[in-house]
């Protein structure tokens, strides 16, 4: 897996979150204040300018890129948070030019964690950590156990659907949606959507033959 | 969706040239969509700088001026400013004694003001920053995000503001902008949604006879939705909830704060409410605000916020401030 594959995933990803700005914005209405789709679509379009004219040569040098586009142009918690998770998942990979399952593995694990550590939040808490940390834990396992690529990344996009999914019964301790406090039960929270849809952009593009 | 503007694209900025245009005392940064004081940076002078997202008119970029910030940053509608700018106004505001910021507790606005408070430790500015978190409707717990930062931003960017304008130091300053927190809360009623430009429809459906109790200031719901009731009842009803939480007597700083499409007429049905509840209570409104202050686009409602009053508090709220937003005395 090179600079161009994880191009392609940012690219993918950056299509389908415009392709899905609406629903995301819907599903921050009902718990927020309605603006999760077109911030992360305003933040990954600004990251496709950044891409565009002169693309990193290494794979983690694409991801640092991402994240520092997404720190710097979205705003609100969202920016900070997956500005993190993409640095810090760059940051794991450094200047490697090829990454094979273990390495993105790993990436995956300091992403979730600096994402934690910034925003304080914990798996139950109805947050993006609801769908990133049971996901990096599955592909994490399936990688150690040496499971072929295509069946570890439908771990991972499996695990972090259900988590999302999960986040439906939940009420909110962290982020806006807290302030609804009982309200906020029986709604998917928005970042753990918009994290499946990142993940299952990392699959379809990694999958491919 | 109607409203005045040309693209959704292009609300903030144009909003924020119309402010330059209006008011030469202030600088405006279109790119990094930043206002400063003209004059910036006053030399030995504490920096305030504040921001938020955009919506919330006349906070933050409004209370630029004389005796208040030094710089607002802004969002795009209800979406925390990112740290570039708010570095950059930190820097341009840098009078060599430190520079406060004023952040409301929302999970986007601190974790931005963090980075860039970080990002000017490197550049060698220092920087103490000041949550606030007055709102009465969100239960506090360790465990949450806690409660948000609503009027009270606005009592302590003035007392603040005041304090820093008379030459105190940082820790002075930053002292008294938390004790302003610490002493203020806040409730908020809404009797519609409102409309997020690129949203392009109001974020919530309220029924004829409903409204919703315990608003934040970006067009979310409220901790629950209650049948209408007269000002009077409304009246009472957020003065106990915050009675319930911070006893109110003696001396109060009391702000009648419209959401943005409340007619003043109303907010002053509500201001008489407030002020003889208080009253019967054995509190005294010392001093007060009747108007919009702090904003939620064009919803209808109002907030109430209350602080409990100190003679040194009174005396910085009555020092002279020249702002869009708050003038008087000079």
């Amino acid at each position: 897996m090179d600079a161009e594959v994880f191009r392609a995933w940012i690219v993918t990803a950056a299509g389908v979150i415009d392709e899905q700005r609406d629903h995301l914005t819907q599903l921050d209405a009902a718990i927020g204040d309605a603006d999760h789709g077109i911030n992360m679509a305003r933040g990954f379009g600004a990251v496709l300018a950044a891409l565009e004219p002169d693309p990193p040569a290494t794979p983690g040098g694409v991801l640092v890129l991402t994240g520092s586009t997404l720190i710097s142009k979205v705003g609100g918690a969202s920016g900070p948070l997956y500005g993190t998770w993409f640095r810090r998942a760059g940051k794991a990979l450094g200047d490697a030019s090829e990454v094979d399952l273990p390495a993105l593995a790993g990436a995956l694990e300091a992403a979730l964690a600096g994402v934690q550590k910034l925003g304080a939040a914990r798996e139950g808490d109805k947050t993006m950590v609801d769908a990133l940390a049971p996901a990096t834990a599955a592909f994490s396992k399936a990688a150690a156990e040496g499971v072929p690529r295509a069946d570890a990344l439908s771990a991972l996009v499996t695990a972090a659907q259900a988590g999302a999914d999960a986040t439906v019964s939940m009420q909110a301790l962290k982020g806006r949606a807290s302030y609804l406090g009982p309200r906020s039960v029986g709604h998917e929270d928005p970042g753990a959507a918009s994290s499946v849809l990142i993940l299952t952009a990392l699959r379809d593009v990694l999958a491919a033959p | 969706m109607k409203k005045l503007i040309n693209s959704t694209d292009t609300v903030v900025t144009d909003a924020l040239a119309g402010m330059a245009a209006a008011h030469p005392s202030l600088a405006v940064d279109l790119d990094l969509k930043i206002i400063t004081r003209a004059d910036s940076p006053h030399t030995g002078k504490v920096g305030l700088v504040s921001g938020g997202g955009s919506g919330h008119e006349p906070l933050h970029g409004g209370y630029v001026g004389y005796g208040m910030l030094d710089a607002a940053c802004a969002g795009e509608v209800f979406t925390s400013p990112v740290p570039d700018q708010m570095l950059a106004a930190t820097k341009a505001v840098n009078g060599g004694a430190g520079v406060l910021h004023i952040v409301k507790n929302y999970t986007g606005d601190v974790l931005n003001f963090q980075m860039a408070a970080e990002l000017a430790d490197d550049d060698g500015i220092e920087v103490v920053s000041v949550v606030t978190n007055d709102d009465v409707a969100v239960q506090d717990s360790l465990y949450t995000a806690g409660r948000r930062g609503v009027g009270a931003t606005v009592f302590v960017e003035k007392i603040a503001g005041a304090r820093a304008e008379e030459g105190a130091s940082l820790a002075e300053v930053a002292d008294v902008a938390r004790e302003v927190n610490d002493r203020s809360r806040s409730l908020g009623v809404a009797l519609t949604s409102c409309t997020v430009p690129a949203a392009g429809k109001p974020t919530f459906e309220l029924g004829e006879s409903e409204i919703e109790m315990g608003i934040g200031i970006h067009g979310e719901p409220g901790r629950e939705r209650v049948p209408m009731a007269t000002a009077r009842e409304l009246a009472a009803t957020v003065l106990d909830a915050i009675h319930e939480d911070m006893p109110l007597s003696d001396d109060l700083l009391v702000m009648v704060n419209g959401m943005g499409g409340t007619p003043l007429l109303e907010l002053y049905i509500i201001f008489n409410e407030v002020q003889k509840i208080l009253e019967g209570r054995g509190a005294r409104v010392a001093r007060n605000l009747v108007g919009n202050y702090i904003t939620s686009l064009e919803m209808q409602g109002f907030s109430v916020t209350v602080c409990r009053l100190t003679d040194e508090l009174t005396r910085l709220w009555d020092a002279p401030v020249e702002t869009p937003g708050l003038r008087w005395g000079r």
